[in-house]
């Protein structure tokens, strides 16, 4: 669904999206334009469908939904299961990711793996890896790819503080490259950067 | 870092899912021991006389064979949607018709193909006729696949599933039966002394339709399961 | 066009049409299918080779034929559902698959009466009754499919793969098993080849064929009409319909 006529800085666009679950109405009326450099957080409780609503905005849920979704550039996606074979080693992970964006070079690989601590454990298989760590083979991908538009959903979740620090380092990186970067998260996130709210109990960006 | 091309993608798909495979040799070996072990409840419950046996062997194989397949059909999918691969594959950049070809062709090499190749053993041990024995592989081999390919259907429409298992039985055994009449076919025309080139070509012929057609279905059914 | 295809994804309009159009569809419905019946077992000749057990074709033959058309309709609401991503779609196909099992069922019931006369036996491994047989289980198969799921909008959307799926699959599948049983069977058994069939039997059964087919519609709007306001419940139209009902 990449549409070339639109303006280059908008990367996506969402018109009226509402959701029902359970004959019971999560959000509506939410409008969103996410241009290019832009750091948006969206915000809930429990069960306000955050989730959900990133689901959609990447594609995943197609149906059940109203409103329409717009999406003009390649986007990662990063959800709450990590995508890491336990029989794979963290390299094999990377290099034949299902994701399918891009062949990565050895070194780049490598690289990415040594950016998030896992230096040394390239070769192990990775269900010797805690939970922790696979997240962090997980968010490797955020090293390597070329997608101007993140979704990240809760990507502070079984990180340790310095893989939150590194992560937050690497997010304002993206963003000062004029990347766009829209996550959940419960923690406050702490990039010196301005930060968008998405509120979806009302539907505003603040 | 260059572009991948959609050629590189499904071969790195195909050796991905061929190494995961590979990392487990006694999954492997289990549809053949479950082959085994249900041609050995023939016998057993037939009765152990050589010409019954040898009668029934081409229905018998067939049968089986299809169930193993069944049984190994259910997990094509299910890990991936487990650890979140599948979400990833989904909004791969990448055809997705393509992807799950890749998917069903590495299962069938795991299953149908070494089943194919280990079916003269079975034959054998049932008193098939040794004429028939080249008509059994090659219509396992033909026969396996299409199976694969229409067993990924059910396998990603009830991957989202908590209890698919039984499910998906009741979904593509129908689809199944064409397989089954002319897989068991070409080795009763074997054993009778008729050709048997007619019925690998239907085979093939539903080999052919099912190439094109199923992985689309299989690529709409993994697009409604990983919608939850 | 268009602004006809619209109307029919609306719930009330769909409802208020089915409601016009059942207030005559059923009662000509029934007398059609009490008409085709009385036809068909009083005066029409006996067959010169199975006396009167033929007669049970004026109900077995009428299922067999509405129960595959229904298949085929089913694939086509859920075509239409995949596409265009038609609510009333969905309910039309999760309609159809009940129907379209109970005939299935009447059609395998009234061919094995039938057999019982005729071959002396229940059951019998012939071409037709296997389809039937396996028809009855694709339909089983996409009532499975739709209860399983949670969520009846991937239900649907489920199901629908599956009966397009078994579109193509049906003719393939008709076509081995009518080539499986010529191998297997001599072809004496075989009988009732439709070309051969006397004018004053075949016009009663095309009479009971076009009421079978009514009386589809009639089942298929009626369970549609259910699955309307049980998901409509909560809105407007349903409330004021209720008190509306509730008050007169």
């Amino acid at each position: 669904m990449v549409n070339d006529s639109a303006p280059v800085a908008v990367v996506l666009s969402a018109s009226e999206l509402g959701l029902e679950r359970g004959g019971r109405e999560l959000f509506s009326g939410i409008n969103l334009q996410l241009t290019r450099g832009q750091l948006v957080q969206i915000e809930g409780p429990n069960g306000a469908g955050k989730t959900s609503l990133l689901r959609i905005l990447a594609g995943l849920s197609r149906y059940g939904f109203t409103g329409q979704v717009e999406r003009h550039v390649p986007q990662l996606f990063l959800g709450h299961q990590s995508a890491v074979k336990g029989l794979l080693t963290p390299r094999e992970n990377l290099a034949w990711h299902v994701a399918g964006e891009s062949s990565f070079t050895a070194a780049a690989i490598d690289a990415a793996l040594a950016a998030v601590e896992l230096y040394g454990y390239e070769d192990v298989p990775s269900h010797a890896l805690s939970a922790g760590q696979h997240r962090r083979v997980n968010l490797a991908r955020l090293y390597l790819s070329q997608a101007p538009l993140w979704l990240l959903d809760e990507p502070f979740t079984a990180i340790d503080r310095g893989g939150v620090v590194a992560l937050e380092a690497r997010m304002l990186a993206h963003l000062e490259q004029g990347g766009t970067v829209l996550l959940t998260s419960h923690q406050p996130v702490a990039v010196a950067y301005p930060l968008l709210r998405l509120d979806l109990t009302t539907g505003q960006l603040q | 870092m260059k572009p991948a091309s959609t050629a590189a993608f499904c071969f790195r798909l195909l050796r991905r899912q061929l190494v995961l495979g590979l990392r487990r040799p006694v999954e492997l070996g289990n549809p053949l021991l479950f082959f085994a072990m249900v041609v050995a409840l023939f016998p057993l419950g037939l009765g152990p006389a050589p010409d019954t046996l040898a009668s029934f062997a081409p229905g018998i194989l067939w049968i089986v064979a299809l169930l193993s397949n069944l049984l190994t059909s259910d997990a094509v999918f299910r890990s991936d949607l487990e650890d979140g691969s599948l979400e990833q594959l989904l909004l791969a950049p990448q055809p997705l018709y393509l992807a799950a070809l890749s998917y069903v062709f590495a299962q069938w090499l795991l299953t149908g193909f070494l089943l194919g190749l280990a079916s003269p053993v079975f034959a054998l041990m049932l008193g098939l006729a040794p004429a028939a024995i080249p008509a059994l592989a090659a219509s396992l081999l033909l026969g396996t696949a299409v199976l694969s390919l229409v067993g990924g259907i059910g396998a990603a429409l009830t991957v989202g599933l908590k209890r698919g298992g039984m499910l998906i039985s009741l979904l593509i055994l129908p689809f199944y039966m064409p397989v089954l009449i002319f897989g068991s076919g070409a080795v009763q025309a074997a054993l009778n002394g008729n050709p048997t080139g007619p019925f690998l070509a239907i085979l093939a012929a539903f080999l052919c339709l099912s190439i094109a057609l199923a992985p689309m279905a299989i690529a709409a059914g993994l697009r409604i399961s990983i919608d939850t | 066009m268009w602004t006809l295809f619209h109307k029919f994804g609306s719930p009330p309009w769909l409802y208020r049409l089915s409601g016009a159009i059942l207030r005559w569809l059923l009662p000509i419905t029934l007398l059609a299918l009490v008409a085709g019946a009385v036809w068909g077992l009083l005066f029409t000749p006996p067959d010169f080779r199975q006396g009167n057990s033929y007669r049970i074709i004026y109900i077995h033959v009428p299922a067999a034929v509405v129960a595959l058309a229904g298949y085929y309709v089913m694939a086509i609401a859920g075509a239409v559902s995949l596409i265009w991503r038609m609510k009333m779609a969905d309910i039309a196909m999760r309609a159809c698959a009940p129907i379209g099992a109970a005939l299935t069922f009447v059609a395998l019931v009234t061919g094995s009466i039938w057999g019982k006369p005729t071959w002396g036996t229940w059951w019998v491994w012939d071409a037709r009754i296997t389809s039937m047989l396996i028809l009855f289980f694709l339909y089983l198969g996409v009532v499975a499919l739709y209860e399983a799921y949670e969520n009846k909008a991937l239900a649907a959307k489920a199901c629908a793969v599956l009966s397009l799926v078994g579109t193509v699959n049906i003719p393939i599948i008709y076509k081995s098993v009518d080539w499986w049983y010529s191998l297997h069977q001599p072809a004496s058994i075989k009988f009732t080849g439709g070309s051969t069939i006397d004018p004053s039997m075949l016009y009663p059964l095309l009479f009971m064929i076009s009421a079978f087919y009514c009386l589809f519609v009639c089942a298929l709007l009626l369970n549609m009409r259910v699955e309307i306001l049980e998901r409509e419940q909560r809105t407007a139209w349903v409330r004021a319909l209720a008190t509306e009902r509730g008050g007169s």
